[in-house]
Order: C-alpha cells, then structure tokens, then sequence
C-alpha cells in the first residue's frame, strides 16, 4: 500500500532519498515531464487538455528525525534533532540509523536509581543517547558515522474507527494526495513539485517554486490535531474525521481569502466535510511559495494528524479521502473558470 | 528450546503482575523438557522440579525468577473516548510519552499514548516532565465503543517487539525478569551434562514487581535448603556510578550483604574461579529488591543468594540485555548447583 511504503521510507529533512525513489517510480509513467532540481526536489509537468491558470501543487517529502553528532568512547551515540521534536517523546523509543537501519534505543536511567525530583524535569537532549549493543567507539564506527540520519522506528498501523498509525504522515499523506491525483486521468495541467527540508525552515519549497513560477499555488499537508481529552472547543486545532483542515492563516502566511472562499464553496456545494484550522501556530511550503518573486496566491489543504512530530501520528483514513476528493473539485472548479 | 527464542516469545507475550497464567503454559511446555514434575503454589507460580541422584537427604535447592512484569492497568475514561491509567510497578512517567500500547479488554485493542499538544501548553513548561495525570490512550474509538470492549481495571502493556541489536545483545519489553527465567532453562539445560545430588526447584514467581509474593508462597512451599534468586540489576550507562552498576559483558553480578548467605557466596566465586566464569560484585546492605528478601526470612530462615544479569534502561520499554552475560549466569549456577552435596552444605552453613 502507497501510504504504508511512504511513512516507513525514511526520509528526514536532507536526505530524502528513499521516498523521492518511491515517488519517482510511482509517477514516471504518468506525467509528461520531471526532473530532480538542484537541491534535490522532484518537480513534475502534467499536460492537460484543459489549461487555466499555472497550477504548482507542493508537498514536502521530508520528516523530522534525529542526526548523529558524536560517538563516545563507550560506543553510545549522540544525536541532534532535525525539525522541531519535543525532547520529551524521545526517551525509552526504538530508532533506525543510517541507510543499513541498524536498530539502536534510547534508553533511561532506571526510575529505581531517580530522586523524585529528577522525576519531574523533562531529560535533555545531552542527557540522551543511543545504545545499538556495541561497546567501544571502535565498534560503533564500524556500523555508524556521524551526521548519518535517524528515524524513530514505527510501523504503518491499522486501527480503531479507520484510523492510521504511522510516522512521517506529516508530510507522506500529503505526497500520497499528490501521486494519486498524478496518477489519475485529470485532464487539467499541472504542475507539481515534492519538496526537501520543510521541516527545517520551508527550505526546498522557494526554488522549485522559482522555477515553475505558479500562479497558483495549492499546499498539501499534515497538520496538528488536537481533539482529544476533553479540551475545550475552541482549543481544538482541528478535529480527526472532520475532514479537510483549510488553512486561515499561520506564521508564515496569509492564505489567498479568494481562493479559501471557492474551496469552502466548493466543499459545500458538494456536501464534503471540511473545517478549518483553529490555530495560527506552525507553518508549510506556503511560506516560501508566496513570497517569490513578486508574490503569488496560496492555498493550503490539510489532513489533521494526532501527535504530529513525534513516531506515533495519527491520522483518518475518511479525512485522507474526503481531502482527495475535495482538492478534484477545486481544480475542476478553477479550471472551469472559477479563479481569473 | 534455543535461549534466545525462548526470551523472545516471553518478552513479547504479556503477564503483568496479577496475570501471569498467561504465559504459563509457555514455562511449561519448556521447563518440562527439563524437569520430571510440574508443580504450582496457590497463587500461581510455577514449580519445575528435576530430581537429583542418590538423594537421600532429600536435599533441595529453589531457584527463583519472577515471571510478572510491570505494565499499565485502565483507571477511567474521558468524554474524548481516551483512557485513563495508572501504573502496575514502578515506572517513569516519562518514559510513556507517545508510546504504543495494547489495552487487553474483550479484545485487545492498540492505542497510541498521548499528551497535551505542544501548542496548547506554556511556553516555559517544555522542560517540566509529563506527569501520569497528564497522559491519555487514544484507541481511536468514540467512548461508548471504546466502552464496549475495555472495562476499568484491564491491563495494558507497551507494544514492543523484541529485537537483535549488535554483538548478542538483545532489545525488548519486560526482559526483568524474563532474561531470569531464560537463566533458568540455561541453567537446566546445563545440569543435563552434570550429575547433582540435590532435587533442583525451578520457579517463576508471580508479583514480585508489586512485593515478591510468589517468592513468599512458593518458598514455604518447597521448604528449600538454599534459595537463589536471579534477577536483573543495573547495568552501566554514563549517567551511574561503577559503585552501583554491573559492566555489561562482565558475567554474573554476584550479590554480597545481609540478605546473601556469605559461605555459600563465597562458594559462589570460588566455582566462577575454577571454571574461569567472569563475575562482578553487587553490594547491597539490607533487604536486595528481588524475590530474595522473601526467600531468605521464609519459614525458620533460608540461606539464600542473588545472581544479577546486567540489564540496562531496567523499568523501559527498551531494556537491554547480553545473551553471554546470561549464559554465563545459568552455567555459573549448575556448576554450583552440582558442587552442594548433603556432606559438604552444612559446612558452607555453618557460621
């Protein structure tokens, strides 16, 4: 299954590779042109018969994920992290290191050996390292080298009401929308691009926009979701099985109000679930994407993930569709005339 | 049974405290192999007996390892469908955050355990830890479904699949105390090679995590003459002393103090020289936290011995072990084990 095959590539900002390797094979065969630009985004040209506006449908392939900084005389590995993870999901987790994925962990020391008060600090990142059961530094520098990527280990899972675990959703679910739409008969032109280092500041984003120059630009992501243990109403970023989270504004951008006003018109009119994202906090490729050179429009679609960040997201398979859904209509709606 | 497939299928099977006759038929079906009866106390530990020869004393030596582990048990429920839950033997608050679970109800169901999102809490709490209070399971069912299946009071483990890191070392859930158990099949397969007078008791005890209870049950039961408990102690990390840590690869650490009987220890090292066994020292003034604080002070006293495996990250969901240390642990035990004879223990016991 595409989704499954995406998450459990690895993929943390900067070395791509895997998933780009996996998108490429799903697409070839059903877009007219790509390319792997400069800095390694995958930027993609499918002809339609219809053509409207310049269309650039961004997802970033890239996750947060840990980088190895220094191996000790004892063998254990330091790391940094690569995007923003809290520190706190970090201790007692499996992870992967390096293309060979040699299974290591973070481990804790025992709670048996804690004064109380240690209990109640959250443990640093100096404090933490990785054990992968070698013992000299000698041994270690057989298998890993510093500034090799790490990945948390965590399968694709199948569970509860039509929910997905898995990590990396934020941004695979995403790519997923995207490789489906490439592979379908739409008959609009398009441009898409798969981008590098979203989570370590929208890096890739800028120049592939450059290079397409859209006059549309249309974000597909994963985005924060927090729904659970009764948290007051508004607080709720977005909810899980509401559909597809529009972006209103965020750090780093303003959302085009026309173009939000079409979809959530166009969601209506179709009776698709949508909401719209309750927070301001976190950002997309949008940010980079709008500013470009003398400016475009922006939109940006989202499937709520519980836990983002972190090697447990949480996402449904119903807002995964209706999301999918909701963005054929748009394109059909703005080609149709919709959007000058 | 080869020692390090049988670890594994304990490791990834449950048996919280309180629920161990889940896995009892595991123990079974292989300490059978090695043993001529099966027997149990009446709360449930599990007793392998292997008759010894000529034993007209009726010599017994117990072996200890406990086959409960620490877990989760289900405590409420939010409107959100999330549950709530406390713990079942020690364990870190911290160590639960965006773990995944099984929530063993009608069925077992998995869960991801969640916290407040980062953007609804105060930007100056990031480095204060996550509390149990603060900590819920998403199962991804509304609350009357969830309802349906899972009742107050059902256990819940950390899902976690055992694995191989470098060398022989070995990653997994719950390995105190199963490593102890696999010490003891170690052990058994050993005393195959080796002649023994004593009648030799193999017993998993249950709750020792919530208060060595099957230590306490079982031991009166089977009236021993010597007891020797094995369990996992603190292996070496960076953040603990050498004082209060067991070097991983070092061998069995051999336990010295109150609760170890200090002829039949030195007996212990003695047997680790002659057959070139590496070993370490383990202090401990009082009562050890293992199942041998009950066996020593059982009935009109016991004299009793602690063997620890180095384990490191002990009370995670990634503790980590050597399968050489718990070879070498259970080869160290039979060899003493086929030294005791009824003429030579009650000079080791005489103070």
């Amino acid at each position: 299954m595409l989704l499954k095959r995406l998450t459990e590539a690895s993929g943390v900002s900067g070395n791509e590779k895997e998933v780009r390797d996996i998108i490429i094979d799903e697409i070839k065969d059903y877009v007219d042109d790509y390319e792997i630009d400069k800095i390694g985004n995958i930027i993609v040209h499918k002809k339609g018969m219809k053509n409207g506006p310049k269309l650039l449908l961004a997802a970033h392939m890239d996750e947060v994920g840990l980088m190895v900084s220094d191996i000790k005389d004892s063998g254990l590995i330091k790391f940094i992290t690569v995007g923003g993870i809290d520190k706190r999901v970090l201790v007692s987790k499996r992870v992967n290191i390096g293309k060979n994925k040699i299974p290591g962990v973070i481990g804790a020391k025992p709670i048996h050996l804690q004064k109380p008060d240690e209990r109640k600090k959250a443990l640093d990142l100096k404090q933490l390292y990785i054990d992968i059961g070698t013992y000299s530094k000698e041994e270690t520098e057989k298998l890993i080298k510093i500034g090799d990527y790490i990945t948390f280990d965590s399968d694709y899972v199948e569970f509860g009401d039509n929910l997905i675990k898995a990590k990396a959703l934020d941004d695979r679910v995403g790519c997923s929308i995207l490789i489906k739409l490439l592979q379908s008969d739409i008959e609009y032109d398009l441009y898409a691009s798969f981008t590098v280092m979203e989570e370590v500041g929208l890096r890739g984003a800028g120049p592939a926009a450059f290079k397409v120059n859209p006059d549309i630009s249309i974000i597909l992501e994963g985005t924060t979701c927090a729904d659970l243990s009764d948290i007051d109403e508004h607080l709720k970023a977005t909810k899980l099985g509401d559909g597809p989270a529009i972006s209103l504004i965020d750090k780093t951008t303003y959302f085009d109000k026309e173009l939000r006003k079409l979809l959530v018109n166009v969601a209506k009119e179709n009776n698709i679930n949508f909401q719209y994202r309750k927070t301001s906090v976190g950002g997309n490729d949008s940010g980079s994407i709008h500013l470009l050179k003398e400016g475009s429009k922006t939109i940006a679609i989202s499937v709520p993930c519980r836990n983002i960040h972190s090697p447990i997201n949480v996402m449904n398979k119903l807002d995964y569709e209706d999301t999918s859904k909701l963005l054929e209509l748009y394109l059909r709606k703005i080609f149709e005339g919709g959007i000058k | 049974m080869n020692i390090k497939d049988f670890l594994k299928e304990l490791s990834n099977s449950t048996s919280v405290s309180g629920y161990e006759s889940n896995i009892t038929n595991n123990i079974v079906n292989v300490f059978s192999k090695y043993s001529d009866k099966i027997d149990y106390d009446q709360l449930g530990s599990i007793i392998a007996i292997k008759k010894g020869v000529n034993n007209f004393s009726n010599l017994k030596i117990m072996l200890a390892a406990h086959v409960d582990e620490i877990g989760l048990m289900v405590k409420d429920f939010d409107d959100s469908g999330t549950i709530r839950f406390t713990s079942i033997g020690g364990i870190d608050p911290r160590t639960l955050v965006a773990q995944e679970v099984i929530v063993h109800g009608k069925k077992e169901l998995f869960g991801v355990i969640g916290t407040t999102p980062p953007h609804l809490q105060d930007k100056d709490k990031s480095d204060d830890a996550f509390k149990m209070n603060d900590l819920y399971i998403d199962v991804g069912y509304d609350k009357d479904e969830v309802k349906k299946i899972i009742s107050i009071g059902d256990i819940i483990t950390i899902k976690r699949n055992f694995t191989e890191l470098q060398g022989g070392s070995v990653t997994g859930k719950a390995l105190d105390d199963k490593a102890g158990i696999v010490t003891m099949l170690q052990c058994a397969k050993e005393l195959m090679k080796l002649n023994h007078e004593a009648d030799i008791y193999f017993v998993s005890t249950i709750q020792e995590e919530v208060g060595t209870r099957g230590a306490i049950t079982s031991t009166y039961k089977i009236n021993p003459d010597i007891g020797i408990a094995i369990d996992v102690g603190f292996g070496r990390t960076p953040e603990l002393d050498k004082s209060q840590s067991l070097e991983i690869k070092g061998g069995p650490g051999i336990t010295i103090g109150g609760n170890i009987h200090p002829n039949l220890r030195q007996k212990l090292v003695d047997t680790a020289e002659e057959y070139n066994i590496p070993y370490q020292f383990e202090v401990e003034s009082g009562p050890t936290g293992t199942d041998a604080r009950s066996i020593q002070i059982s009935r009109a006293g016991i004299p009793s011995l602690l063997i620890s495996l180095p384990l490191r990250y002990m009370h995670t969901s990634v503790e980590t072990i050597h399968m050489e240390d718990i070879k070498k642990s259970g080869n160290l035990i039979a060899r003493f084990i086929s030294e005791i004879t009824s003429d030579n223990l009650e000079g080791y016991l005489c103070y």
